[in-house]
């Protein structure tokens, strides 16, 4: 009897000991962009504080993707933009690490730092973002690596130079955009992006003009709306091609070559290859779909094939009619990091989970689309999907809703970093 | 007899303990699942249903119950306009939304 009743302490005092298991759980997050800090701090918060939470990110400050085509048009800087990681470790006591992570043994579960560490971990939670598959198109890595052609599709220094070689351009000159099959990160962002520099242009050189190159049939997000707003306003700058697959380019020459429609030549070429996810989840062979994306399961977020490591963001494979986008991320982050405080608790894990998206998109310095969705997860499925009659878009572009895109961004900055 | 009456009484009191930690931790785990579901209007209204400053995406946090559960509805069903939340409600089920206002009202500004 002596044994039952020296048991009952830890019966009694169930969350305490799971509390006590938890804290001495070793959380590691790759990446500090929408997806893993918003995973830190929430496991932080979610844990009562009582999980550790390591966090390794090679990028001194947070810059955030979402908006950064109003500084290619010339309304932001990279500056409005920017959150440092600061407050992820002063006020929710997280453990930044600048670095990135070389290799991940997910048998062992462990990983090495660039700078030398290996570091073991009971939960890994993976947000990668996307990597550019330049070498899909003939020449491209070359133009991108000589900074002839941009990508400028991850916020940073691209961002500004591409800006830059706008402004160098000169009046009548032609500005090229070309589109990758989706899925690809961010599916509003090319016609945000060409919509912005048309109003650039409007603005400081009226001749000049805006080509969308699209391997798709058609605009992917907002379609109606953006062709709306173009026809109003910018009719005689913007052209619109569909069904245009790079296979090349000469970043000399300034062109670029599709497998069936004609050779386009332009000034300015900001060429966007297919992406995959973040190289260290290809690496480490997560990417189950295609050797781009990584399956999960839906309710934890946790990979289809390597035990404790969750991943979100974009690297992840969508389900049905869900974007790529940093409000996605920050969603997939919350329902992860409840998970892992869950099973490291011993908890059940949630059974009906929903996620949220709301994509803003400026189609001038003070007219805003959006598209809005929810998603509930299906338990026969074992999916998320949308509820019918929810979510939708704007009826046309407004300013009411630039007044509220510029405060969703404050407000997810702060949700994901403050 | 003694020693049975005393197993007895020990065997009693360890399940009533194991229940009790059970439901605790059950209590415990939907407390979380409450506050990671609210979190998905964080996005927007900021973590924890305050925003930041001089936001025009209202604070949440410390809302009364009904006026958050009336002012769901009134998205829900078309009565009171909005730009996205008459979109996002409709998403979201009446036990959700009684959450949510659950969980929002009880948050201090």
């Amino acid at each position: 009897m002596g044994l039952a009743l020296g048991s009952t302490p830890a019966l009694l005092g169930h969350s305490v000991f799971a509390q006590n298991a938890a804290s001495k759980a070793r959380v590691i997050v790759i990446g500090g962009g929408y997806g893993g800090a918003t995973a830190a701090k929430y496991i932080r918060m979610l844990s009562g504080y009582n999980i550790p939470v390591t966090l390794i990110e090679p990028n001194a400050s947070f810059v955030s993707c979402p908006m950064s085509n109003l500084v290619i048009g010339g309304s932001k800087t990279l500056a409005d933009l920017t959150t440092a990681y600061a407050n992820l470790v002063n006020k929710y006591g997280v453990t930044l690490v600048q670095d990135h992570v070389t290799r991940i043994d997910t048998n062992k579960k462990t990983l090495v730092l660039a700078n030398g560490p290996t570091l073991s971990y009971d939960k890994l939670v993976l947000s990668p973002g996307v990597e550019m598959m330049f070498d899909t198109i003939e020449g491209l890595r070359a133009a991108h690596d000589s900074g002839r052609i941009l990508q400028a599709w991850k916020a940073g220094k691209e961002t500004t130079d591409l800006r830059q070689q706008l402004q160098n351009m000169p009046d009548g000159g032609v500005f090229a955009l070309t589109v990758p099959e989706a899925p690809y990160r961010c599916p509003p962002g090319p016609y945000e992006r060409a919509s912005q520099v048309a109003h650039y242009f409007k603005q400081a050189k009226p001749k000049s003009k805006v080509l969308i190159l699209d391997a798709n049939p058609d605009v992917t997000s907002k379609g109606p709306l953006f062709k709306k707003f173009w026809s109003d306003n910018y009719k005689d700058i913007i052209e619109f091609r569909p069904n245009h697959k790079v296979i090349a380019v000469d970043g000399q020459a300034g062109l670029i070559k599709f497998d069936v429609q004609e050779t386009v030549r332009a000034d300015v070429l900001n060429v966007l290859p297919a992406m995959r996810a973040g190289s260290i989840a290809v690496q480490t062979g997560l990417a189950t779909a295609n050797n781009r994306w990584c399956g999960v399961n839906y309710l934890t977020f946790e990979s289809t094939v390597a035990k404790d490591v969750h991943i979100l963001g974009d690297a992840m494979l969508a389900a049905p009619a869900m974007p790529k986008s940093g409000h996605m991320a920050n969603s997939h982050a919350k329902v992860t990091a409840a998970a892992v405080v869950a099973q490291l608790s011993g908890w059940d894990i949630n059974p009906a989970p929903f996620l949220t998206n709301t994509c803003y998109s400026y189609v001038s310095d003070n007219m805003v689309v959006h598209v809005a969705s929810v998603h509930q997860f299906n338990s026969d499925e074992k999916t998320y999907k949308t509820v019918p009659g929810s979510g939708g878009v704007s009826a046309e572009a407004n300013t009411l809703e630039a007044t509220y895109a510029w405060n969703w961004a404050q407000n997810i900055w702060s949700d994901s970093l403050l | 007899m003694r020693m049975s009456c005393e197993f007895l009484c020990r065997v009693l009191l360890v399940l009533i303990l194991t229940m009790h930690s059970y439901s605790a931790s059950a209590q415990e785990a939907e407390k979380l699942h409450q506050r990671a579901n609210a979190a998905m209007c964080a996005n927007c209204h900021g973590s924890e249903g305050r925003t930041v400053d001089k936001s025009a995406v209202p604070a949440l946090a410390g809302l009364p119950r009904d006026y958050l559960v009336q002012q769901m509805q009134s998205f829900k069903d078309g009565s009171r306009k909005a730009t996205v939340m008459h979109q996002i409600s409709k998403g979201l089920n009446d036990a959700q939304i009684a959450s949510l206002a659950d969980y929002f009202s009880t948050l201090p500004r």
